[in-house]
């Protein structure tokens, strides 16, 4: 049996959230929350693994009382159970509380082989996240991985990503891993699992069922960031035009493709 | 009967569209087909304009001369409608591609006739509106779609364009312009002049400028895919979902082997292929939980009727992994053999299920591979006749006896020839057989009124 966890996080229901210019707030957008999409294709390697092999896969997630919504969500995508973190001590929290808050949580569930998270999130887009939950709990990490070639109860070998390489690896289990967004195409909620729940099958963990009570170490107390300012990034619409007919242009366009190495000569 | 383009008329066109007037070479290969490419010719001249008062001059000069005209947009059609069979002048209406206003008080938007559909839903969107038509071909001009009466994907809810075009500004083949229909809502003042220009394929006058109804955009939408065991329980379902009193925007069907296409030519997989037949469904409306409420009808519905499991679609990425392969569906079986031909044939709703067993038995008695999808909630399906290799004599013999039968059997369900993709050279035939001498007869005489010369899109629709 592999103990499967997968870390997920709800996020503003739109893709393109606007920030204020002159007040550095965010926009909400009108359509609600959603689950991260890059989460998705985490849960979709666990939910993968689980067609092929004996495996359980628990989601869990750090969030105010409604992002059990979510878990809701990955349980009707085939998740067997899920669990919230949430408590008043945990909110405000950067990266380092965070990860830190999910770690320690992880730790309360008992045994796992395999933690797997998203590339990042829709909403804060730092990526650090995942690494450092795994830093937290002492065990190796990888990020962007591409494909999972081949997992047991003792190792995974897994396709990744580096700056200018793909390698291959296999990894001793207890492990973190983090996908790549393009590893697969998630698979979608089912509504027959949604009806046919019958009971709650998320778990709430406060501060209190916490092993660690440093208060100093959660939330905005725990966060040694501070944010000075919030700002749109400055778009950047570089472009070039090419006139003449299409031989031309075919010409231009294959000389640019081929000199960013987009494409090469057969 | 028609006359060649002379060096003298090449002077006169660009004595009226300085600079815009292209000839032989000038002339890229696109033009000389559409987007099937069964039908072929080359236009002589080729002119892009820009106002309606130059599609007049050009309309006036041609009609005297006695030079056949094509009109063409993104040329994205599937019956050879915008193809210059007949050489002459090919007036392209893409460079009028602007939006002239957005009319809140009456929830109108008007355009020129090369807007893009993309272009133009995405204008709407923007302000916070819906343009109702949804065509799978989102390259299409908005002038294309008039054309042909385009259908498209949300017919099952909001209809086709014919429903949401008020008024359009026209040029006769003989050069008048015309203001037909207006801003109003009702009209019962004469006969609906509009609403003969539309889907009459470029035949009868020039689309120069359209007033579209728009609406405000519902604020919530979600999608179902449902899957079947076999395509004949996924549609049988339909006319009981349709009968349920709810309305989905969308019913469209899709069946495994047309999805590993997509699949193949996307290069990216589809959420899910496992089963046989899957039905698409799409909700919308103003809250989540009306929507949501919508959506658990038919889908308690679906599971009752033998569904598998009915997937909920309800983000940006899922709707993205489904829809985009959906409207890859056409491109994906295009790639997926040498030549294909198609036939977009659409029948009563209460027998959709039957005609596209229909075809599996063509198939196998013809010999040719025949995938289909579509429009199950409006009955308009999208049928491809795939070459695969055959020759020349063997697939012209297969094709034709497949086609004879297809269309024979949508006749006897009281079916017509094309729900939307129009008629131009390739199914005049089987619109004669459908609609008979009298009809015909009496489309010709409206033809002969609006053109007297015959000079517009000759040899197309009658």
């Amino acid at each position: 049996m592999i103990n499967i966890i997968v870390c997920v996080k709800q996020v503003p229901g739109s893709n393109n959230v606007k920030v204020d210019d002159k007040t550095g707030l965010l926009i909400r957008p009108k359509t609600g929350n959603k689950l991260n999409p890059y989460d998705l294709n985490a849960l979709e390697v666990a939910l993968s693994i689980k067609d092929q092999k004996e495996a359980s896969v628990k989601v869990v997630t750090m969030g105010p009382p409604q992002a059990k919504e979510v878990l809701n969500e990955c349980i009707w995508m085939g998740c067997d159970e899920g669990v919230l973190l949430s408590d008043r001590v945990f909110g405000g929290a950067d990266v380092l509380a965070t990860s830190y808050t999910i770690s320690q949580g992880i730790k309360r569930f008992g045994s796992y082989d395999l933690i797997l998270c998203g590339k990042q999130t829709t909403d804060g887009d730092t990526a650090q996240v995942g690494a450092e939950v795994a830093e937290h709990l002492g065990i190796p990490h990888l990020s962007n991985v591409m494909e999972i070639i081949e997992i047991d109860e003792s190792n995974v070998t897994v396709k990744a990503l580096q700056e200018n390489l793909i390698i291959t690896e296999k990894i001793q289990l207890p492990c973190l891993l983090c996908t790549d967004s393009d590893i697969n195409t998630p698979r979608l909620p089912s509504y027959k699992r949604k009806k046919n729940m019958k009971e709650d099958l998320i778990k709430t963990l406060t501060f209190a069922d916490y092993e660690d009570q440093n208060i100093y170490r959660y939330g905005l107390k725990g966060s040694p960031t501070q944010v000075q300012k919030v700002f749109p990034p400055e778009r950047n619409h570089n472009s070039q035009v090419f006139n003449g007919n299409s031989n031309e242009l075919a010409e231009n366009l294959f000389s640019i493709l081929s000199e960013k190495k987009f494409i090469r000569e057969a | 009967m028609f006359n060649k383009v002379a060096q003298s008329d090449i002077k006169a066109l660009e004595s009226i569209l300085p600079g815009r007037v292209f000839k032989g070479d000038e002339i890229n290969e696109d033009y000389y087909h559409d987007e099937l490419g069964t039908a072929y010719g080359i236009p002589e001249v080729l002119v892009k304009v820009l106002t309606t008062e130059e599609v007049s001059h050009i309309m006036q000069y041609a009609n005297e001369h006695l030079i056949p005209v094509v009109v063409r947009g993104s040329g994205t059609g599937l019956v050879g409608g915008s193809v210059a069979t007949n050489g002459g002048i090919m007036l392209d209406t893409t460079l009028m591609n602007k939006v002239l206003e957005l009319d809140e008080k009456n929830m109108t938007v008007t355009v020129q006739p090369g807007i893009l559909l993309m272009e133009l839903a995405a204008y709407c969107n923007d302000h916070g509106y819906q343009y109702c038509p949804d065509p799978g071909e989102k390259s299409a001009t908005i002038g294309g779609n008039i054309s042909t009466n385009a259908g498209g994907m949300r017919a099952v809810k909001y209809g086709v364009t014919r429903d949401a075009v008020r008024a359009l500004t026209v040029v006769r083949p003989t050069g008048e312009i015309l203001h037909l229909g207006s801003k109003v809502v009702k009209n019962s003042s004469g006969y609906s002049l509009k609403d003969l220009i539309i889907g009459s394929e470029g035949t009868l006058a020039v689309v120069t400028e359209a007033i579209l109804k728009i609406i405000p955009k519902p604020e919530y939408a979600i999608s179902t895919l449902i899957p079947f065991n076999s395509m004949a329980e996924a549609i049988s379902a339909v006319p009981k979902i349709i009968g349920a009193k709810v309305t989905p925007v969308a019913v469209e069907y899709m069946s495994q082997d047309v999805i590993l296409f997509a699949e193949e030519y996307l290069g990216k997989k589809f959420p899910t292929h496992d089963s046989d037949a899957y039905l698409l469904l799409t909700f919308d409306g103003n809250t989540k939980e009306a929507v949501t409420h919508d959506m658990e009808t038919i889908a308690d519905l679906c599971l009752e009727l033998g569904a598998l499991d009915v997937y909920m679609i309800d983000t940006e990425e899922r709707s993205t992994s489904v829809w985009s392969a959906r409207s890859a569906f056409l491109e994906a079986i295009k790639g997926s053999t040498d030549l294909m031909d198609e036939c977009d044939v659409v029948v009563p709703r209460s027998l959709v299920a039957d005609f596209i067993l229909y075809t599996h038995e063509v198939a196998e008695k013809v010999g040719l591979r025949i995938p289909s999808f579509g429009h199950a909630g409006d009955g308009n399906l999208h049928i491809y006749l795939c070459r695969d290799g055959k020759n020349d004599e063997e697939w012209n013999e297969k094709k034709e006896k497949a086609f004879d039968l297809m269309y024979k059997k949508s006749r006897e369900m009281g079916g017509l020839v094309s729900g939307e993709h129009g008629i131009g050279l390739d199914k005049k035939e089987y619109l004669y057989e459908v609609l008979g001498k009298e009809q015909i007869e009496i489309m010709k005489g409206i033809k002969k009124v609006f053109d007297p010369n015959g000079i517009l899109n000759p040899g197309k629709v009658v």
